[in-house]
C-alpha cells in the first residue's frame, strides 16, 4: 500500500525516533520484558507501514461484502442491522424453556438458541441409567416430537430462526423440527436456524459422541444434502472452534482446526458429487472470543480470508456466496473467575467488543456467574444488555471494520493467516492431500490432542508463574463470599420428564415406531441419505434413543483412547 | 518434599464421571500429578459411578480425583462415595472434587466424603500441596 520510496523515509524516520526519542525512555524498561497475547503470541512495541509493506489493498483487504470478506461478509455490516443477539438458553424441562423463550422474545431477542440436556446431546433417552442425575440440568431434555411441541408451544416457526446447540443427535433435532414445520404449516423451505451438527470438532474437543468419527461425518454430509434439496434457509452445520479454545487452543489453532473441519465437510459433499456453490452458502461458522482483543480481531479477520481463498482455490467456489464466511461468537467461557464474579462483566463486555469489531453475524455474551453456577436471571439479562449497549450507546456498530487498517491490525491478521495456513498444510499433509482424510489421521493419531493440550498445560503453567496476570485470582483477590444468586433447577423435572416419556410411549403405535425403525436401518445399509428416515421416524414418535441405538447397531459405539499427554 | 524409600509413590485416578465431556482440568490435573512425581491413571470420559468405584478398588489408588462440570456433582458424587464404602476403600481414599461446583452444593458433598473440593481458579500447587498434606499416612 506505500511505495518504496514512502517506505525508506518511514523507515529512516523510526529509526532516528527510536535513536532519540524512545531509547532514552527505554533506559527506565518497560513493564515486562516480553508482551503476549492471551495465546503467548509475542507481539511488538510499535506497528508502522514497514510492518505490512507487502499487504495489497485490492487482493488482501478490498472492501466489506466483496470477497476475501477481510473487511466483513456485507457492504453495510451493522449499519444495515445489528448482528443477532442470540442467548443460549434451555434449562429443565420442554414448558420451562418454552417460558424462557416467550421471556426473551418479550426482552427484544433477535433469535432463539436452544441447550439441550447432556442426555439428548449424547442421544440416549432420560429413562437410561446413565441419565441420572442430568434429565434437564443444563438444558432442555428432549426425547420425542411431544417435548418439541411443547419446546415451541405459542411460536411460530415461520416467524423465528431457532438454533440448535446439538452434536451427535443433531439429525434427530434436525427432523424433529422439519416434523414441527410440518405439523404447523410452515413450507419446509421457509424453516429458518443453524444446527451446529459439527461432529468433526467433537472428536477433537468437546467430546459429545455416539458413533465413530467417520460415520458421523457421513450423517453430517447428509443432513447438509438434505438441507440443500429441502430446507435452504436452515444452516445444517455451524463448524465450531468455541469448543477447541474452551479446551485450551491457541487463537491460530482455533481458527485453523475449525478451517480444516469445514473443508473437511467440503471435501465429503464433492466426493458426494454435491456442487460447492449449492452446498457451500449453507456452512457457517461458530467462533470464541477472548481476552486479547487485537488478537481476536486479527482471528476473525484471517479467517474470513483464508476461507474465501481456500474455498476458491481448493473447491472451485465461483459463488460469492459460498466464500463469504458467516459466523457466530460467543465470549470465552473459560475466561471466566469464581472469583469476584461481578469482573466477569467486564471480561465479556471486551470479548463482546472483539467479536463486534471482528465482523460478527451473531453473539452470545456469556452471564457473569457461570463458573459458579447455571446463570441466574439477573446475570443472563446484564449480558444481553451488554450487546445492547455496544450496539446502541457505544458507535462500535457504525463503521465497518473499524479496525481496518491500523498497522498492528493489519500485521496481526497476516500473522494469523501465515499461522493457519502452517497447520492447515501439514492436516493436509497428514491425509496425503486431503484435508478430510488429515482431519480423520488427527483424531486417530491424538495430533489434536497433543496441539490443544500442550497449549492448554503451558498457559496454565504461565497462570501458575504469574506471567498471565487473572485479575481476582493471582493478583489483586480479596476474601470473599462467592454465594450469588443461583438458578435452581426444579428437583421433580426428571419425574416429570420420565413420566411424559412414558405416556408418549404409551400413546403412540409401536409397530409404526418399529416399521420406522426397520426403514432407518435398511436406509443406513444402502448407504441411502438418512434424513428423510429420521424424518419419518420422529414423526411416528420414536425416541432420540431408539433411533440413535441404530446407528450404533450399525457402526459400533466409540471409545476414546487417549492418555494425558 | 521428595519420594522417600519407605513411602510408596501416591497413586492417583483423575476420573470423569457422567455424560459431562469438559476434560481440559482432568488433563490438565492429571499432568500436573504426574509433574509432581504421583502415579496417574485417567478414567477416560463418560464413565458410570461403578466404573469409577472398579477402577479405584482394582488400581489399589490413594487419591481419586473427580472432575465435573455437568451439574450433576450432587448424584453421582455421592454413589461413587458409596461405592467406595462398599468396597471398604472410603477410608483411605483421599477424594478430591473439581469442577463447577456451587458453593451450597459443597457442605453435603464434604459430609459424603470428599476430602476437598476444587472450585475454578484454584491453583496447581495448592491441589497438590493438599494432596502430599493429607494422602491417607496408612498406605503401604
Amino acid at each position: 500500500m506505500f511505495d518504496e520510496q514512502e517506505l525508506a523515509e518511514i523507515s529512516q524516520q523510526r529509526e532516528s525516533w527510536e535513536a532519540e526519542t524512545l531509547d532514552p525512555s527505554l533506559e527506565r524498561g518497560e513493564r515486562k520484558e516480553r508482551f503476549a497475547t492471551v495465546s503467548n503470541h509475542e507481539v511488538d512495541r510499535l506497528y508502522t507501514p514497514e510492518d505490512i509493506a507487502d499487504l495489497e489493498f485490492d487482493e488482501d483487504l478490498g472492501f466489506p461484502g466483496e470477497p476475501p470478506y477481510t473487511r466483513g461478509p456485507y457492504p453495510t455490516m451493522y449499519r444495515g442491522r445489528t448482528w443477532t443477539m442470540r442467548q443460549f438458553a434451555g434449562f429443565g424441562t420442554a414448558e420451562e424453556t418454552n417460558e424462557r423463550f416467550h421471556y426473551l422474545i418479550d426482552e427484544g431477542q433477535t433469535g432463539l438458541s436452544t441447550a439441550f440436556d447432556m442426555p439428548s446431546l449424547m442421544g440416549i433417552d432420560s429413562d437410561h441409567p446413565m441419565s441420572e442425575g442430568e434429565v434437564g440440568k443444563e438444558g432442555v431434555a428432549v426425547d420425542t416430537l411431544r417435548d418439541m411441541e411443547i419446546l415451541f408451544d405459542g411460536i411460530d416457526i415461520g416467524d423465528v430462526s431457532t438454533s440448535f446447540t446439538i452434536n451427535p443427535s443433531a439429525a434427530v433435532i434436525y427432523a424433529m423440527y422439519i416434523a414441527l414445520a410440518d405439523q404447523q404449516g410452515v413450507p419446509r423451505d421457509e424453516v429458518r436456524g443453524t444446527l451446529q451438527n459439527d461432529m468433526l470438532k467433537e472428536f477433537i474437543a468437546q467430546k459429545e459422541w455416539v458413533i465413530p468419527p467417520e460415520p458421523s461425518l457421513e450423517i453430517v454430509t447428509d443432513t447438509i444434502e438434505f438441507a440443500v434439496e429441502e430446507t435452504p434457509k436452515f444452516h445444517p452445520v455451524s463448524i465450531s472452534g468455541y469448543h477447541i479454545r474452551e479446551a485450551g487452543s491457541t487463537a491460530a489453532q482455533e481458527a485453523a482446526f475449525t478451517l480444516a473441519d469445514g473443508f473437511a465437510y467440503v471435501e465429503d459433499c464433492l466426493e458426494r458429487g454435491l456442487d460447492v456453490d449449492e452446498f457451500g452458502p449453507l456452512l457457517s461458522f461458530f467462533f470464541n472470543s477472548h481476552n486479547s482483543i487485537f488478537e481476536e480481531v486479527a482471528k476473525f479477520r484471517a479467517s474470513r480470508r483464508v476461507y474465501a481463498r481456500l474455498m476458491e482455490e481448493w473447491y472451485g467456489a465461483d459463488e460469492p456466496e459460498s466464500k463469504r464466511m458467516k459466523f457466530h461468537t460467543q465470549t470465552a467461557g473459560q475466561s471466566l473467575t469464581a472469583q469476584q464474579p461481578l469482573n466477569n462483566i467486564v471480561r465479556v463486555t471486551i470479548q463482546a467488543l472483539a467479536g463486534v469489531f471482528g465482523g460478527t453475524q451473531s453473539l452470545h455474551t456469556n452471564s457473569f456467574d457461570e463458573a459458579l453456577a447455571l446463570p441466574s436471571e439477573k446475570a443472563v439479562r446484564v449480558a444481553l444488555r451488554t450487546q445492547q449497549i455496544i450496539a446502541e450507546e457505544s458507535g462500535a456498530a457504525d463503521i465497518v471494520d473499524p479496525m481496518g487498517g491500523s498497522f498492528a491490525i493489519e500485521k496481526l491478521t497476516n500473522e494469523m493467516e501465515a499461522e493457519i495456513m502452517d497447520y492447515l498444510e501439514e492436516i493436509k499433509a497428514m491425509g496425503d492431500g486431503s484435508v478430510r482424510d488429515g482431519v480423520l489421521e488427527g483424531i486417530d493419531q491424538g495430533y489434536y490432542h497433543r496441539e490443544i493440550q500442550g497449549a492448554s498445560y503451558e498457559y496454565q503453567q504461565r497462570v501458575e508463574r504469574g506471567e498471565e496476570v487473572v485479575v481476582g485470582v493471582n493478583e489483586y483477590t480479596i476474601e470473599e463470599d462467592t454465594s450469588p444468586e443461583l438458578l435452581h433447577v426444579d428437583e421433580t423435572t426428571r419425574d416429570r420428564q420420565l413420566e411424559r416419556l412414558a405416556q408418549v410411549k404409551a400413546d403412540r403405535d409401536d409397530a409404526a415406531v418399529d416399521a420406522t425403525l426397520e426403514a432407518l436401518s435398511d436406509a443406513i445399509e444402502r448407504d441411502e441419505n438418512v434424513m428423510p428416515y429420521i424424518v419419518d421416524a420422529v414423526k411416528a414418535y420414536a425416541t432420540m434413543g431408539e433411533i440413535m441405538q441404530v446407528f450404533e447397531d450399525h457402526h459400533g459405539a466409540y471409545r476414546e483412547e487417549i492418555s494425558p499427554v | 518434599m521428595g519420594i522417600e524409600n519407605d513411602e510408596r509413590t501416591i497413586r492417583c485416578l483423575v476420573a470423569k464421571v457422567g455424560l459431562d465431556g469438559h476434560d481440559r482440568g482432568a488433563h490438565v490435573i492429571s499432568r500436573a500429578f504426574r509433574d509432581a512425581g504421583f502415579e496417574v491413571i485417567y478414567s477416560g470420559l463418560h464413565k458410570a459411578p461403578d466404573d469409577i468405584v472398579q477402577a479405584a478398588v482394582q488400581e489399589d489408588i490413594d487419591v481419586l480425583g473427580i472432575s465435573i462440570l455437568s451439574g450433576a456433582h450432587d448424584t453421582l458424587v455421592p454413589k461413587i462415595m458409596d461405592g467406595l464404602e462398599e468396597y471398604g476403600a472410603k477410608a483411605e481414599t483421599l477424594v478430591l472434587v473439581g469442577g463447577v461446583i456451587p458453593e451450597e452444593d459443597r457442605d453435603e458433598l464434604k459430609a459424603a466424603g470428599a476430602g476437598a473440593i476444587f472450585g475454578p481458579g484454584t491453583s496447581i500447587e495448592e491441589t497438590i500441596d493438599f494432596v502430599r498434606k493429607n494422602v491417607s499416612d496408612d498406605r503401604v
